[in-house]
Protein backbone atom coordinates (compact mmCIF):
# COMPACT_ATOMS: atom_id res chain seq x y z
CA UNK A 1 0.00 0.00 0.00
CA UNK A 2 2.49 2.26 1.20
CA UNK A 3 4.74 1.73 -1.84
CA UNK A 4 1.78 2.30 -4.36
CA UNK A 5 1.22 5.50 -2.47
CA UNK A 6 4.83 6.45 -3.32
CA UNK A 7 4.44 5.47 -6.76
CA UNK A 8 1.44 7.96 -6.97
CA UNK A 9 3.30 10.96 -5.49
CA UNK A 10 6.40 10.43 -7.68
CA UNK A 11 4.14 9.98 -10.76
CA UNK A 12 2.20 12.73 -9.93
CA UNK A 13 5.56 15.17 -9.47
CA UNK A 14 6.75 13.72 -12.47
CA UNK A 15 4.13 14.63 -14.72
CA UNK A 16 3.36 18.04 -12.52
CA UNK A 17 7.59 19.01 -13.71
CA UNK A 18 7.59 17.45 -16.94
CA UNK A 19 4.53 19.78 -18.07
CA UNK A 20 6.30 22.64 -16.29
CA UNK A 21 9.94 22.08 -17.73
CA UNK A 22 8.13 21.74 -21.56
CA UNK A 23 6.25 25.13 -21.00
CA UNK A 24 9.91 26.61 -19.75
CA UNK A 25 11.31 24.88 -23.29
CA UNK A 26 9.06 26.64 -25.24
CA UNK A 27 9.21 29.96 -23.89
CA UNK A 28 12.96 29.64 -24.38
CA UNK A 29 12.53 28.82 -27.93
CA UNK A 30 10.07 31.45 -28.15
CA UNK A 31 12.69 34.03 -26.55
CA UNK A 32 15.53 32.98 -29.49
CA UNK A 33 12.66 33.87 -32.55
CA UNK A 34 13.49 36.24 -34.68
CA UNK A 35 11.07 39.26 -33.34
CA UNK A 36 8.39 40.67 -35.07
CA UNK A 37 10.14 44.06 -35.97
CA UNK A 38 12.85 42.15 -37.46
CA UNK A 39 10.41 40.34 -39.25
CA UNK A 40 8.20 43.18 -39.88
CA UNK A 41 11.07 45.19 -41.84
CA UNK A 42 10.87 43.09 -44.89
CA UNK A 43 9.72 45.34 -47.97
CA UNK A 44 12.56 47.42 -50.37
CA UNK A 45 11.61 49.35 -53.44
CA UNK A 46 14.61 49.71 -56.05
CA UNK A 47 14.55 51.42 -59.74
CA UNK A 48 16.19 49.63 -62.23
CA UNK A 49 16.11 52.86 -64.78
CA UNK A 50 19.38 53.63 -63.80
CA UNK A 51 21.10 50.24 -64.31
CA UNK A 52 23.79 50.07 -66.93
CA UNK A 53 25.05 47.44 -68.99
CA UNK A 54 27.35 44.28 -67.44
CA UNK A 55 27.76 46.63 -63.97
CA UNK A 56 26.65 44.88 -61.29
CA UNK A 57 24.81 47.17 -58.22
CA UNK A 58 24.23 46.07 -54.92
CA UNK A 59 21.25 46.52 -52.87
CA UNK A 60 19.82 45.50 -49.59
CA UNK A 61 16.99 43.75 -48.47
CA UNK A 62 16.89 42.47 -44.89
CA UNK A 63 19.72 42.90 -44.45
CA UNK A 64 20.71 40.88 -47.15
CA UNK A 65 22.88 41.71 -50.32
CA UNK A 66 20.79 41.86 -53.83
CA UNK A 67 22.78 41.42 -56.97
CA UNK A 68 20.76 43.77 -60.08
CA UNK A 69 22.95 43.06 -62.97
CA UNK A 70 21.24 44.38 -66.44
CA UNK A 71 22.54 42.10 -69.13
CA UNK A 72 24.30 43.27 -72.06
CA UNK A 73 23.14 42.41 -75.80
CA UNK A 74 26.36 39.55 -75.47
CA UNK A 75 25.36 38.02 -72.35
CA UNK A 76 23.44 34.39 -72.26
CA UNK A 77 20.10 35.21 -71.62
CA UNK A 78 18.00 32.83 -68.87
CA UNK A 79 14.48 32.04 -67.87
CA UNK A 80 15.85 33.53 -64.46
CA UNK A 81 16.00 37.23 -65.75
CA UNK A 82 13.92 39.84 -65.22
CA UNK A 83 12.67 40.94 -68.19
CA UNK A 84 11.28 44.64 -68.39
CA UNK A 85 10.83 47.01 -71.53
CA UNK A 86 12.80 43.72 -73.37
CA UNK A 87 16.03 44.68 -71.04
CA UNK A 88 17.23 41.24 -69.13
CA UNK A 89 17.84 41.31 -65.75
CA UNK A 90 19.80 39.55 -63.26
CA UNK A 91 18.14 39.72 -59.57
CA UNK A 92 19.46 37.35 -56.76
CA UNK A 93 20.54 37.15 -53.59
CA UNK A 94 24.36 37.70 -53.15
CA UNK A 95 24.93 35.40 -50.77
CA UNK A 96 26.47 32.35 -52.06
CA UNK A 97 24.43 29.06 -52.12
CA UNK A 98 26.83 26.76 -50.44
CA UNK A 99 27.26 28.99 -46.78
CA UNK A 100 26.72 32.21 -47.60
CA UNK A 101 29.91 34.53 -48.44
CA UNK A 102 29.26 37.21 -50.60
CA UNK A 103 30.88 36.46 -54.59
CA UNK A 104 31.94 38.98 -55.90
CA UNK A 105 31.30 39.55 -59.88
CA UNK A 106 34.12 39.22 -62.47
CA UNK A 107 32.91 41.74 -64.80
CA UNK A 108 35.76 40.50 -68.09
CA UNK A 109 34.95 36.92 -67.15
CA UNK A 110 31.27 37.05 -66.92
CA UNK A 111 30.69 35.48 -63.94
CA UNK A 112 30.18 35.89 -59.70
CA UNK A 113 33.01 34.24 -57.50
CA UNK A 114 32.98 33.21 -54.24
CA UNK A 115 36.09 33.48 -52.33
CA UNK A 116 35.13 31.01 -49.58
CA UNK A 117 35.37 27.54 -50.80
CA UNK A 118 35.65 28.63 -54.95
CA UNK A 119 32.12 28.52 -55.84
CA UNK A 120 31.67 30.08 -59.49
CA UNK A 121 27.94 31.00 -60.94
CA UNK A 122 27.54 32.85 -64.53
CA UNK A 123 25.42 35.74 -65.17
CA UNK A 124 22.32 34.54 -64.74
CA UNK A 125 23.73 32.44 -61.39
CA UNK A 126 23.57 29.32 -62.09
CA UNK A 127 26.60 27.63 -60.14
CA UNK A 128 28.62 26.25 -62.47
CA UNK A 129 32.02 25.57 -60.13
CA UNK A 130 32.63 24.01 -56.67
CA UNK A 131 30.70 23.11 -53.95
CA UNK A 132 26.96 25.58 -54.12
CA UNK A 133 24.29 22.72 -54.69
CA UNK A 134 22.33 25.60 -56.10
CA UNK A 135 21.53 28.96 -58.43
CA UNK A 136 21.49 32.14 -56.58
CA UNK A 137 18.50 32.00 -54.47
CA UNK A 138 15.70 34.97 -56.69
CA UNK A 139 14.16 37.23 -54.06
CA UNK A 140 10.18 37.51 -53.98
CA UNK A 141 9.60 40.28 -55.97
CA UNK A 142 6.88 42.75 -57.76
CA UNK A 143 7.45 44.50 -60.82
CA UNK A 144 5.93 48.03 -60.45
CA UNK A 145 6.74 50.38 -63.68
CA UNK A 146 10.69 50.33 -63.58
CA UNK A 147 10.66 49.63 -60.10
CA UNK A 148 10.93 46.29 -58.02
CA UNK A 149 9.58 45.77 -54.93
CA UNK A 150 11.06 43.18 -53.13
CA UNK A 151 9.14 41.05 -50.15
CA UNK A 152 6.19 40.91 -52.14
CA UNK A 153 5.34 38.54 -54.53
CA UNK A 154 4.37 39.74 -58.00
CA UNK A 155 2.32 37.18 -60.74
CA UNK A 156 6.03 37.11 -62.07
CA UNK A 157 8.02 36.24 -59.34
CA UNK A 158 4.88 33.25 -58.72
CA UNK A 159 5.20 32.24 -62.08
CA UNK A 160 9.12 31.32 -61.90
CA UNK A 161 8.38 29.68 -58.77
CA UNK A 162 5.62 27.78 -60.67
CA UNK A 163 8.47 26.97 -62.70
CA UNK A 164 10.99 25.74 -60.24
CA UNK A 165 13.47 28.42 -61.08
CA UNK A 166 13.85 30.42 -58.18
CA UNK A 167 17.24 28.84 -56.55
CA UNK B 1 25.92 12.32 16.31
CA UNK B 2 28.98 14.46 15.55
CA UNK B 3 31.53 15.44 18.12
CA UNK B 4 32.33 19.01 17.86
CA UNK B 5 35.14 20.17 20.14
CA UNK B 6 34.27 23.27 22.16
CA UNK B 7 37.87 24.43 22.62
CA UNK B 8 38.71 24.61 19.07
CA UNK B 9 40.24 27.21 17.76
CA UNK B 10 37.50 28.98 15.13
CA UNK B 11 38.79 28.41 11.62
CA UNK B 12 41.52 26.48 12.86
CA UNK B 13 42.53 22.90 11.81
CA UNK B 14 40.77 21.22 13.84
CA UNK B 15 37.75 23.50 13.95
CA UNK B 16 37.44 23.12 10.17
CA UNK B 17 37.95 19.85 9.90
CA UNK B 18 35.27 19.11 12.17
CA UNK B 19 33.08 20.92 9.56
CA UNK B 20 34.21 20.30 6.10
CA UNK B 21 36.44 17.56 6.45
CA UNK B 22 39.59 19.70 5.44
CA UNK B 23 41.96 16.52 6.34
CA UNK B 24 40.04 13.74 4.29
CA UNK B 25 39.83 16.38 1.53
CA UNK B 26 43.40 17.26 1.31
CA UNK B 27 44.71 13.34 1.71
CA UNK B 28 42.18 12.34 -1.35
CA UNK B 29 42.82 15.60 -3.44
CA UNK B 30 46.48 16.80 -2.90
CA UNK B 31 48.89 14.55 -0.50
CA UNK B 32 48.10 10.79 -1.36
CA UNK B 33 46.65 11.62 -4.50
CA UNK B 34 49.40 9.64 -6.24
CA UNK B 35 50.94 10.75 -9.42
CA UNK B 36 53.82 8.60 -10.96
CA UNK B 37 57.45 9.87 -11.54
CA UNK B 38 57.37 8.33 -14.71
CA UNK B 39 56.51 11.16 -16.84
CA UNK B 40 57.94 14.67 -18.81
CA UNK B 41 56.74 17.58 -18.91
CA UNK B 42 53.66 16.61 -21.61
CA UNK B 43 52.20 16.10 -18.00
CA UNK B 44 52.13 19.45 -16.88
CA UNK B 45 49.61 20.77 -19.67
CA UNK B 46 46.84 20.19 -17.92
CA UNK B 47 47.85 22.26 -14.94
CA UNK B 48 49.04 24.69 -17.71
CA UNK B 49 45.26 24.84 -19.72
CA UNK B 50 43.82 25.27 -16.25
CA UNK B 51 45.79 28.08 -15.77
CA UNK B 52 45.89 29.79 -18.96
CA UNK B 53 42.22 29.20 -18.79
CA UNK B 54 42.23 31.61 -15.19
CA UNK B 55 44.19 34.12 -17.19
CA UNK B 56 41.61 34.18 -19.77
CA UNK B 57 38.52 34.60 -17.33
CA UNK B 58 40.48 37.74 -15.15
CA UNK B 59 41.24 39.15 -18.46
CA UNK B 60 38.03 38.56 -19.50
CA UNK B 61 36.17 40.31 -16.30
CA UNK B 62 38.18 43.10 -16.72
CA UNK B 63 36.88 43.69 -20.67
CA UNK B 64 33.55 42.74 -19.76
CA UNK B 65 33.45 46.07 -17.78
CA UNK B 66 33.80 48.27 -21.32
CA UNK B 67 32.44 45.96 -23.65
CA UNK B 68 28.74 47.12 -24.72
CA UNK B 69 27.21 44.00 -26.67
CA UNK B 70 25.25 46.14 -29.26
CA UNK B 71 25.79 45.96 -33.11
CA UNK B 72 26.39 49.98 -33.41
CA UNK B 73 28.52 50.17 -29.98
CA UNK B 74 30.52 46.93 -29.96
CA UNK B 75 32.95 47.90 -32.56
CA UNK B 76 34.25 51.39 -31.16
CA UNK B 77 33.39 49.93 -27.47
CA UNK B 78 36.25 46.98 -28.17
CA UNK B 79 38.87 49.25 -30.70
CA UNK B 80 38.03 52.75 -29.10
CA UNK B 81 37.00 52.85 -25.50
CA UNK B 82 39.09 49.08 -24.75
CA UNK B 83 41.96 50.26 -26.64
CA UNK B 84 42.80 53.68 -25.96
CA UNK B 85 40.52 54.90 -23.68
CA UNK B 86 40.73 52.33 -20.45
CA UNK B 87 44.12 52.70 -18.40
CA UNK B 88 45.71 49.13 -19.89
CA UNK B 89 42.50 47.87 -21.73
CA UNK B 90 44.93 47.19 -24.60
CA UNK B 91 46.46 44.38 -21.73
CA UNK B 92 43.40 42.34 -21.34
CA UNK B 93 42.47 42.44 -25.08
CA UNK B 94 45.96 41.57 -25.61
CA UNK B 95 46.26 38.53 -22.77
CA UNK B 96 42.77 37.39 -23.36
CA UNK B 97 43.21 37.24 -27.83
CA UNK B 98 46.71 35.72 -27.25
CA UNK B 99 44.86 33.21 -24.75
CA UNK B 100 42.15 32.33 -26.43
CA UNK B 101 44.69 31.00 -29.46
CA UNK B 102 47.34 29.65 -27.49
CA UNK B 103 44.76 27.38 -25.36
CA UNK B 104 43.64 25.44 -28.44
CA UNK B 105 48.32 25.14 -28.65
CA UNK B 106 48.19 23.37 -25.78
CA UNK B 107 44.88 21.81 -26.26
CA UNK B 108 46.17 20.24 -29.38
CA UNK B 109 49.38 19.20 -27.11
CA UNK B 110 47.71 17.54 -24.43
CA UNK B 111 45.38 15.92 -26.88
CA UNK B 112 47.98 14.23 -28.89
CA UNK B 113 50.30 13.69 -25.87
CA UNK B 114 47.26 11.50 -24.80
CA UNK B 115 47.11 9.59 -27.91
CA UNK B 116 50.76 9.24 -28.46
CA UNK B 117 50.66 7.14 -25.14
CA UNK B 118 47.30 5.75 -25.02
CA UNK B 119 46.44 7.14 -22.60
CA UNK B 120 41.97 6.81 -23.21
CA UNK B 121 41.88 3.17 -22.66
CA UNK B 122 41.94 0.78 -19.57
CA UNK B 123 39.91 2.90 -17.29
CA UNK B 124 40.87 5.87 -18.58
CA UNK B 125 37.73 6.59 -21.53
CA UNK B 126 35.67 9.42 -19.77
CA UNK B 127 39.16 11.14 -18.97
CA UNK B 128 39.36 11.16 -22.91
CA UNK B 129 35.34 11.81 -23.66
CA UNK B 130 35.05 14.55 -20.93
CA UNK B 131 38.45 16.16 -22.29
CA UNK B 132 36.96 16.06 -25.59
CA UNK B 133 33.46 17.76 -24.29
CA UNK B 134 35.85 20.14 -23.23
CA UNK B 135 37.45 20.77 -26.34
CA UNK B 136 33.89 21.70 -28.21
CA UNK B 137 33.28 23.77 -25.37
CA UNK B 138 35.89 25.58 -25.78
CA UNK B 139 35.81 25.97 -29.67
CA UNK B 140 32.27 27.08 -28.76
CA UNK B 141 33.71 29.83 -26.39
CA UNK B 142 35.93 30.63 -29.10
CA UNK B 143 34.32 30.94 -31.56
CA UNK B 144 31.24 32.97 -29.52
CA UNK B 145 33.90 35.80 -28.63
CA UNK B 146 35.18 36.20 -32.12
CA UNK B 147 31.65 37.40 -32.89
CA UNK B 148 31.80 40.35 -29.60
CA UNK B 149 34.56 42.91 -31.54
CA UNK B 150 32.09 42.94 -34.62
CA UNK B 151 34.55 43.25 -37.47
CA UNK B 152 34.29 41.87 -40.58
CA UNK B 153 35.75 38.49 -39.22
CA UNK B 154 33.13 38.23 -36.55
CA UNK B 155 30.44 39.13 -38.95
CA UNK B 156 30.90 36.47 -42.05
CA UNK B 157 32.59 33.80 -39.66
CA UNK B 158 29.03 34.19 -38.20
CA UNK B 159 27.56 34.19 -41.46
CA UNK B 160 29.13 30.88 -42.44
CA UNK B 161 28.94 28.82 -39.36
CA UNK B 162 25.39 29.41 -38.45
CA UNK B 163 24.63 28.30 -42.53
CA UNK B 164 26.29 24.88 -41.60
CA UNK B 165 23.15 24.29 -39.43
CA UNK B 166 20.98 24.58 -42.71
CA UNK B 167 21.98 21.23 -42.96
CA UNK B 168 23.42 20.75 -46.95
CA UNK B 169 19.96 19.73 -48.85
CA UNK B 170 17.67 19.76 -46.14
CA UNK B 171 17.74 23.55 -46.00
CA UNK B 172 16.75 24.42 -42.71
CA UNK B 173 16.87 27.94 -43.21
CA UNK B 174 14.14 28.51 -40.18
CA UNK B 175 16.71 27.10 -38.18
CA UNK B 176 19.37 29.15 -38.69
CA UNK B 177 17.00 32.30 -38.47
CA UNK B 178 15.83 30.93 -35.48
CA UNK B 179 20.17 30.82 -34.62
CA UNK B 180 20.60 34.18 -35.74
CA UNK B 181 17.15 35.84 -34.34
CA UNK B 182 17.36 37.32 -37.92
CA UNK B 183 17.64 36.83 -41.38
CA UNK B 184 21.21 37.82 -41.71
CA UNK B 185 23.93 38.08 -38.37
CA UNK B 186 22.59 41.35 -36.65
CA UNK B 187 21.65 42.88 -33.17
CA UNK B 188 19.86 39.66 -31.75
CA UNK B 189 22.54 37.53 -32.54
CA UNK B 190 25.11 39.70 -30.76
CA UNK B 191 23.68 39.64 -27.73
CA UNK B 192 23.09 36.29 -27.68
CA UNK B 193 26.26 35.28 -28.51
CA UNK B 194 27.63 37.55 -25.97
CA UNK B 195 25.15 36.00 -23.67
CA UNK B 196 26.51 32.47 -24.58
CA UNK B 197 30.57 33.70 -24.71
CA UNK B 198 30.24 35.18 -20.63
CA UNK B 199 27.68 32.94 -18.78
CA UNK B 200 26.09 29.86 -20.07
CA UNK B 201 29.08 28.35 -21.61
CA UNK B 202 32.18 29.29 -18.98
CA UNK B 203 29.57 27.47 -16.25
CA UNK B 204 29.57 24.46 -18.94
CA UNK B 205 33.44 24.38 -19.13
CA UNK B 206 33.95 25.00 -15.34
CA UNK B 207 31.59 21.93 -14.84
CA UNK B 208 33.88 20.01 -17.35
CA UNK B 209 36.84 20.47 -16.16
CA UNK B 210 35.65 19.42 -12.16
CA UNK B 211 34.15 16.34 -14.44
CA UNK B 212 37.33 15.87 -16.11
CA UNK B 213 39.55 15.72 -12.78
CA UNK B 214 37.01 13.38 -11.38
CA UNK B 215 37.35 11.00 -14.10
CA UNK B 216 41.21 11.10 -13.31
CA UNK B 217 40.97 10.85 -9.78
CA UNK B 218 40.40 6.94 -10.10
CA UNK B 219 42.69 5.34 -12.69
CA UNK B 220 45.20 7.74 -12.46
CA UNK B 221 47.66 9.47 -14.88
CA UNK B 222 48.82 7.36 -17.61
CA UNK B 223 53.20 7.11 -17.38
CA UNK B 224 55.83 7.23 -19.92
CA UNK B 225 55.70 3.84 -20.60
CA UNK B 226 51.62 2.47 -20.12
CA UNK B 227 52.74 0.64 -16.93
CA UNK B 228 50.09 -0.93 -14.58
CA UNK B 229 51.73 -1.18 -10.83
CA UNK B 230 50.04 -1.28 -7.60
CA UNK B 231 49.52 2.33 -6.85
CA UNK B 232 48.73 1.07 -3.17
CA UNK B 233 51.91 -0.47 -3.09
CA UNK B 234 54.12 2.12 -4.18
CA UNK B 235 51.68 4.65 -2.15
CA UNK B 236 52.73 2.38 0.90
CA UNK B 237 56.50 2.84 -0.09
CA UNK B 238 56.16 6.26 -0.14
CA UNK B 239 54.43 6.88 2.84
CA UNK B 240 56.99 4.88 4.89
CA UNK B 241 59.80 7.26 3.63
CA UNK B 242 61.24 5.31 0.79
CA UNK B 243 60.94 7.95 -1.25
CA UNK B 244 63.41 7.29 -3.70
CA UNK B 245 61.97 3.64 -4.47
CA UNK B 246 58.37 4.42 -4.80
CA UNK B 247 56.86 4.67 -8.10
CA UNK B 248 55.00 7.93 -6.77
CA UNK B 249 54.97 11.13 -5.87
CA UNK B 250 52.40 13.31 -3.76
CA UNK B 251 49.73 15.65 -6.41
CA UNK B 252 50.60 18.20 -4.66
CA UNK B 253 53.16 19.72 -2.87
CA UNK B 254 55.38 17.54 -5.35
CA UNK B 255 53.96 17.22 -8.88
CA UNK B 256 52.15 20.59 -8.78
CA UNK B 257 55.88 21.98 -7.72
CA UNK B 258 56.65 20.35 -10.97
CA UNK B 259 53.82 22.11 -13.08
CA UNK B 260 54.33 25.15 -11.30
CA UNK B 261 58.23 25.24 -13.04
CA UNK B 262 56.61 24.31 -16.23
CA UNK B 263 54.00 26.81 -15.83
CA UNK B 264 56.80 29.41 -15.39
CA UNK B 265 58.54 28.88 -18.62
CA UNK B 266 55.35 28.59 -20.44
CA UNK B 267 53.83 31.89 -19.19
CA UNK B 268 57.79 33.41 -19.96
CA UNK B 269 56.68 32.54 -24.26
CA UNK B 270 52.94 33.40 -23.45
CA UNK B 271 53.87 37.07 -22.13
CA UNK B 272 56.38 37.56 -24.58
CA UNK B 273 53.15 37.02 -27.08
CA UNK B 274 51.07 39.49 -25.53
CA UNK B 275 53.20 42.46 -25.35
CA UNK B 276 55.77 41.81 -28.33
CA UNK B 277 53.91 39.79 -31.23
CA UNK B 278 50.36 39.88 -30.35
CA UNK B 279 49.71 40.50 -34.18
CA UNK B 280 49.07 36.84 -34.98
CA UNK B 281 46.03 36.66 -32.41
CA UNK B 282 44.67 40.20 -34.15
CA UNK B 283 43.11 39.39 -37.88
CA UNK B 284 43.96 42.68 -39.42
CA UNK B 285 40.67 42.32 -41.28
CA UNK B 286 38.83 42.09 -38.20
CA UNK B 287 39.59 45.75 -37.69
CA UNK B 288 37.07 46.90 -39.88
CA UNK B 289 33.79 46.86 -38.86
CA UNK B 290 31.11 44.43 -39.88
CA UNK B 291 29.52 44.85 -43.27
CA UNK B 292 26.47 42.78 -44.36
CA UNK B 293 27.22 44.17 -48.16
CA UNK B 294 31.06 43.19 -48.31
CA UNK B 295 32.69 39.82 -47.95
CA UNK B 296 36.60 40.15 -47.52
CA UNK B 297 38.41 38.83 -50.04
CA UNK B 298 39.79 35.65 -48.29
CA UNK B 299 37.54 33.91 -45.41
CA UNK B 300 39.58 31.39 -43.03
CA UNK B 301 38.97 30.79 -39.33
CA UNK B 302 41.36 31.38 -36.32
CA UNK B 303 44.43 28.44 -37.25
CA UNK B 304 42.87 25.99 -34.81
CA UNK B 305 40.18 26.04 -36.73
CA UNK B 306 41.69 25.05 -39.92
CA UNK B 307 42.00 21.40 -40.58
CA UNK B 308 38.08 21.39 -40.07
CA UNK B 309 37.34 23.88 -42.00
CA UNK B 310 39.50 22.41 -44.78
CA UNK B 311 37.30 19.30 -44.50
CA UNK B 312 34.47 21.53 -45.73
CA UNK B 313 36.18 22.96 -48.72
CA UNK B 314 36.62 20.06 -51.37
CA UNK B 315 33.38 18.24 -51.60
CA UNK B 316 29.95 19.99 -52.75
CA UNK B 317 27.84 21.03 -49.93
CA UNK B 318 25.99 17.75 -48.76
CA UNK B 319 29.57 15.56 -48.52
CA UNK B 320 31.27 17.91 -46.85
CA UNK B 321 28.85 18.60 -44.19
CA UNK B 322 28.49 15.16 -43.94
CA UNK B 323 32.68 14.68 -44.08
CA UNK B 324 32.78 18.26 -41.72
CA UNK B 325 30.57 16.13 -39.35
CA UNK B 326 32.31 13.14 -38.79
CA UNK B 327 35.69 14.67 -38.46
CA UNK B 328 34.34 16.19 -35.58
CA UNK B 329 32.77 13.32 -34.29
CA UNK B 330 35.39 11.04 -34.90
CA UNK B 331 37.84 11.66 -31.95
CA UNK B 332 35.10 11.31 -29.64
CA UNK B 333 35.09 7.50 -30.31
CA UNK B 334 38.78 6.89 -29.90
CA UNK B 335 38.70 5.09 -27.13
CA UNK B 336 36.35 2.49 -28.60
CA UNK B 337 38.04 2.45 -32.38
CA UNK B 338 41.15 1.59 -30.93
CA UNK B 339 40.61 -2.34 -30.26
CA UNK B 340 44.28 -3.16 -29.18
CA UNK B 341 44.62 -3.72 -25.10
CA UNK B 342 47.91 -2.23 -25.33
CA UNK B 343 48.54 0.65 -23.20
CA UNK B 344 52.26 1.87 -24.63
CA UNK B 345 54.15 4.83 -26.05
CA UNK B 346 53.37 5.05 -29.80
CA UNK B 347 57.43 4.05 -30.56
CA UNK B 348 56.79 1.11 -29.36
CA UNK B 349 53.48 0.15 -31.22
CA UNK B 350 55.21 -0.01 -34.75
CA UNK B 351 52.08 0.39 -36.98
CA UNK B 352 50.07 2.54 -34.35
CA UNK B 353 53.36 4.69 -34.56
CA UNK B 354 53.28 5.21 -38.40
CA UNK B 355 49.75 5.85 -37.54
CA UNK B 356 50.04 8.54 -35.03
CA UNK B 357 52.65 10.49 -37.17
CA UNK B 358 50.53 9.93 -40.12
CA UNK B 359 47.69 11.41 -38.19
CA UNK B 360 49.64 14.61 -36.91
CA UNK B 361 51.00 15.14 -40.38
CA UNK B 362 47.51 15.08 -42.14
CA UNK B 363 46.37 17.78 -39.40
CA UNK B 364 48.70 19.59 -40.05
CA UNK B 365 48.74 19.81 -44.10
CA UNK B 366 44.95 20.46 -43.94
CA UNK B 367 45.63 23.06 -41.27
CA UNK B 368 48.02 24.80 -43.58
CA UNK B 369 46.06 24.50 -46.99
CA UNK B 370 42.84 26.14 -45.13
CA UNK B 371 44.92 28.62 -45.13
CA UNK B 372 45.29 28.76 -48.86
CA UNK B 373 43.05 30.43 -51.10
CA UNK B 374 41.11 27.53 -52.87
CA UNK B 375 42.53 27.54 -56.16
CA UNK B 376 44.67 24.68 -58.38
CA UNK B 377 46.76 22.33 -56.75
CA UNK B 378 45.50 23.57 -53.47
CA UNK B 379 41.79 22.10 -54.38
CA UNK B 380 43.35 19.01 -55.16
CA UNK B 381 45.52 18.63 -52.25
CA UNK B 382 42.73 19.61 -50.05
CA UNK B 383 40.41 16.86 -51.34
CA UNK B 384 43.54 14.38 -50.63
CA UNK B 385 44.49 14.92 -46.82
CA UNK B 386 40.58 15.33 -46.28
CA UNK B 387 39.92 12.19 -47.94
CA UNK B 388 43.37 10.26 -46.06
CA UNK B 389 42.05 11.72 -42.52
CA UNK B 390 38.27 10.04 -43.04
CA UNK B 391 40.42 7.14 -43.83
CA UNK B 392 42.77 7.59 -40.53
CA UNK B 393 39.37 5.74 -38.38
CA UNK B 394 39.02 2.62 -40.00
CA UNK B 395 42.75 2.22 -40.35
CA UNK B 396 43.10 2.24 -36.70
CA UNK B 397 40.12 -0.28 -36.31
CA UNK B 398 42.29 -2.44 -38.61
CA UNK B 399 45.58 -1.16 -37.01
CA UNK B 400 44.60 -2.57 -33.46
CA UNK B 401 42.64 -5.36 -34.24
CA UNK B 402 46.09 -6.84 -35.87
CA UNK B 403 48.07 -5.42 -32.67
CA UNK B 404 45.86 -7.67 -30.56
CA UNK B 405 46.21 -10.37 -32.58
CA UNK B 406 49.29 -10.29 -32.56
CA UNK B 407 49.30 -9.88 -29.01
CA UNK B 408 47.47 -13.26 -28.48
CA UNK B 409 49.97 -15.53 -31.01
CA UNK B 410 52.54 -14.14 -29.34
Amino acid sequence: MEKERRDFMGLGLGVFTAVGGIGALYAMKRTWDPLPSVKAAGFTTIDLAGAKDNELTVEKWRGKPIFVLKKAADMKKDPRDIVINNEHYHVSVGLCTHLGCIPAYKKDDHKFLCACHGGEFDVSGRQIFGPPPSPLVIPPFKIDGTKLVLGEEGPEFKKMKDAGLIA
Amino acid sequence: MAHFDENAKPFGNKWLDERIGLNTLTRVLQTEYWIPKDINFLWAMGMVLAATFGVLLLSGIFLLMYYKPDANLAFDSVNYTIMTEVGYGWLWRHVHGVGASIVFLIIYIHMFTGIYYGSYKRGRELIWLSGMALFVAFSAEAFSGYMLPWGQMSYWAGMVITNLFSLGSIEAYGLVEWIRGDYVPGDAYLTRFFMLHVLLIPLVIIGLIVLHFGTLRLPHVNNQEGEDFDYKEAADLYKAGKVKESKVIPFSPVFLSKDIFVMGVYFILFFYLVFYNFEFAMDPVNFDPADGLKTPAHIYPEWYFLWSYEILRPFNKDIGLIAFGVAQAALFFLPFIDRSPVVAPAHKRKLFNIWFWALVVIMIALTALGKLPPEGIYNDLGLFFAVAFLCMGPLLVWITIKEKNEMKGA
